[in-house]
């Protein structure tokens, strides 16, 4: 038991020394002349425009929201499809039930325009 | 592992949220501490259920997620009506009533 | 499962399908006519209010042990929707004159009152979960409804951080339950205690942790710091609806956990309760002495109320249990129906932007206005627990239970904690017929209706307490 535990602690002491290492021989090695355009943040080669914290619009955040919903109640219905051989026909009208108000919600959302990118 | 190792880390969680509820002023942290006394609970439930053999333990955090998914929607959706109006969300600036 | 176990909850669904109704039907709705909304939610409330009266109380329970529906939770249904209901009638021609007609304000109104039913139904830890948060969410919304105005926005951000952790107390307390019991179920939890199975360290301390969580729900001190701001701050009809119902639904569960599930644990709780009750009646009073907000000053006097029920809920463990249940509920119909009267007469006072809710605004409302006032006049009266009101009674029946039980200290405190309260509600009928003003209110046909049928049925119940006192021991009677 306790050697076991000895490989996990020497394999962690392994795995930090290794990157560490890496990094230390770089910043001793490589070459240092800075610029203004080395400094920039990097963003796949491409100039980067404006400050790094802009406000985003309130849609992201709606159209978050409303994914956001929608993903954690497929919880319910995983177990359901999993396990619906076995439940039966009364099982399959709560979910239908259950999908019914998900879609009222829907329907909602759709008529204020949430789902509409402006 | 024991049962126990569980139970006191969910209770350091627990105490954790409470404490960053009780102390923070920042509305998002006091909410991520909220989360974090949620989940505390969480993992009480699913060491118990393992613990106990029983799966109603499991069923309940299920429930628990979604409902804190609920809650997580209403009370951002509330911090960025507020921002909106305020352009801040500092609780003790929120001081219009007495407290 | 089958049909049964729909018909089982039916007040409930029919409360809570109107909601999704309401819901989706609003969105088709063109702006200027969102009235029908609440004419729909009304209809709804009607129905749900004809489920719970025409529904036959069983000892059994529905879908695989969730949900019971017995007398205390069809009597409960019928309180929230006709409480519901009211709530619909403070709210229309408010939000009509603040020109805030939404249709949303009705489905999450329905929502919530779905949860609370639900709460007097739940049979499961799970069930009593989710019937809060049904009820809580919704609620948290409204109180921000004015989303221009800075103070419900402030109001909705409290009321949601600390009805989460109050929320976040009661998990954690179903958890530690669950830990002791191996089962969340109310039977399963009673089968392990009384089998010797359960582990009576962690039910202690799940059972005090959810007395902690519902006791900000009630608003007792010293949990009560969120009430003041939120029914200050939230929108005048909201702050009606939830003092009145939100108590009912939190102490519905404190009941059904305290009677059902913890008597094994009555001895090691009931002196925190006791605590709290003494406390939450002490402090609610005194600090409503000074205040001169009327939004405040009711906010206090809830808080005040829910020190008598407590008094009740440390009853609930003696041999005098029955009683206790029977001279709670009787107390939350008398509190609600005297409340709600007052909001509305608040309702009408209110001007545009929250002001008129000063006390100094009420100078003179009663002589102009005298139906109003000799409304809230019988309305004060009753909160103080004159006799002749049905508040009165509810005080008599609860502190008789105490003395049968022999919590003389708490029945000591109840009395002379009324005594004091009669200041500060004398003093609003005070302003309202002998102060000069030129306080305006409201002439519309449903808060007239609702401030004179209160103040009537305040009267007139009192005239029959006994018959009305049956009807809430009989509810309780069918408890398993």
């Amino acid at each position: 038991m306790l050697e076991q535990w000895m490989y996990i602690g020497i394999f962690m002491v392994v795995a930090m020394m290794l990157p560490s290492i890496a990094i230390i021989i770089a910043g001793l090695l490589s070459p240092r002349r800075p610029n203004p355009i080395k400094n920039s943040t990097y963003e796949c080669g491409i100039e980067t425009v404006g400050p790094g914290w802009p406000q985003f619009r309130v849609q992201y955040y709606i159209f978050g929201l409303v994914f956001l919903i929608f993903d954690v109640e497929t919880v319910f219905l995983f177990p359901w499809a999993v396990a619906y051989n076995r439940l039966g026909l009364f099982a399959a009208v709560e979910a239908a039930l259950f999908i019914a108000i998900l879609a009222g919600g829907l329907i909602y959302a759709w008529k204020k325009g949430a789902l509409r990118w402006l | 592992m024991p049962l126990s190792y569980y139970l006191i880390l969910s209770a350091i969680m627990f105490l954790i949220g409470i404490l960053g509820v009780l102390l923070r002023r920042n509305p998002l942290i006091m909410f991520m501490s909220l989360e974090l006394m949620f989940n505390a609970a969480n993992l009480a439930f699913v060491a118990f259920a393992a613990y106990h053999q029983a799966l109603s333990g499991q069923l309940f955090v299920f429930f628990v997620m979604t409902v804190a998914a609920a809650e997580v929607a209403v009370g951002l959706a509330l911090m960025v009506a507020i921002f909106r109006t305020r352009h801040t969300i500092d609780v003790d600036e929120l001081s219009m009533l007495q407290g | 499962m089958s049909i049964n176990d729909f018909l089982a909850i039916l007040p409930v669904l029919v409360v809570l399908v109107t909601g999704v109704l309401v819901m989706v039907a609003d969105v088709f709705l063109p702006e200027g006519r969102k009235g029908i909304a609440a004419l729909l939610s009304g209809l709804g409330l009607a129905a749900g209010l004809g489920a719970a009266l025409a529904a036959v109380p069983s000892t059994g329970t529905a879908f695989a042990g969730m949900v019971v529906a017995d007398g205390f939770s069809l009597f409960l249904d019928a309180l929230f929707a006709a409480v519901g209901l009211v709530g619909i009638g403070l709210a229309y021609d408010y939000f009509k004159r603040m020109r805030l007609q939404r249709g949303e304000y009705y489905t999450l109104l329905l929502f919530s009152i779905g949860g609370m039913m639900l709460m007097g139904h739940a049979n499961d830890l799970v069930m009593f979960f989710l019937a809060l948060e049904l009820l809580s969410i919704p609620l948290y919304i409204l109180s921000g409804f004015f989303r221009a105005r800075l103070a419900s926005q402030e109001a909705a951000l409290k009321y949601f951080l600390l009805g989460a952790f109050s929320s976040g107390f009661v998990l954690y307390g179903i958890a530690m339950v669950f830990g002791g019991t191996a089962s969340i179920n109310l039977e399963g939890i009673v089968a392990a205690v009384r089998d010797g199975s359960a582990n009576l360290t962690f039910l202690l301390v799940g059972a005090a942790l959810l007395v902690v969580g519902f006791a900000f729900k009630v608003s007792a001190v010293p949990f009560h710091a969120w009430t003041p701001d939120v029914y200050e701050g939230a929108p005048s009809p909201l702050t009606g609806f939830m003092s009145s119902a939100t108590k009912a639904a939190g102490f519905a569960a404190l009941i059904r956990l305290l009677l059902v599930v913890f008597p094994a644990l009555g001895e090691n709780l009931a002196p925190v309760v006791s605590g709290l009750a003494a406390l939450t009646m002490i402090a609610g009073n005194l600090i409503a002495l000074v205040q001169t907000n009327i939004k405040r000053l009711l906010a206090y006097s809830s808080i005040a109320h829910a020190g008598y029920l407590l008094i009740g809920l440390v009853a609930v463990n003696s041999s005098a249990a029955g009683d206790a249940v029977a001279a709670m509920l009787f107390y939350l119909v008398g509190y609600a129906i005297a409340n709600l009267g007052a909001w509305s007469v608040v309702v009408a006072a209110e001007q545009a932007e929250g002001r008129g809710l000063e006390l100094e605004d009420y100078s003179g409302l009663g002589r102009k206005y005298p139906w109003l006032g000799v409304a809230m006049l019988v309305f004060m009266l009753s909160f103080i627990g004159v006799p002749l009101t049905l508040g009165f009674w509810g005080k008599l029946y609860l502190f008789r239970v105490a003395l049968e039980s022999g919590l003389f200290g708490l029945a000591v405190i109840g009395i002379a904690a009324s005594l004091v309260s009669a200041y500060y509600y004398l003093r609003v009928v005070v302003y309202m017929f002998f102060r000069d003003g030129e306080g305006v209110a409201r002439r519309d046909v449903w808060l007239n209706l609702i401030a004179i049928g209160s103040a009537a049925a305040v009267v007139l119940m009192a005239l029959v307490p006994g018959d009305l006192l049956q009807v809430a021991a009989q509810a309780v009677l069918r408890v398993p």
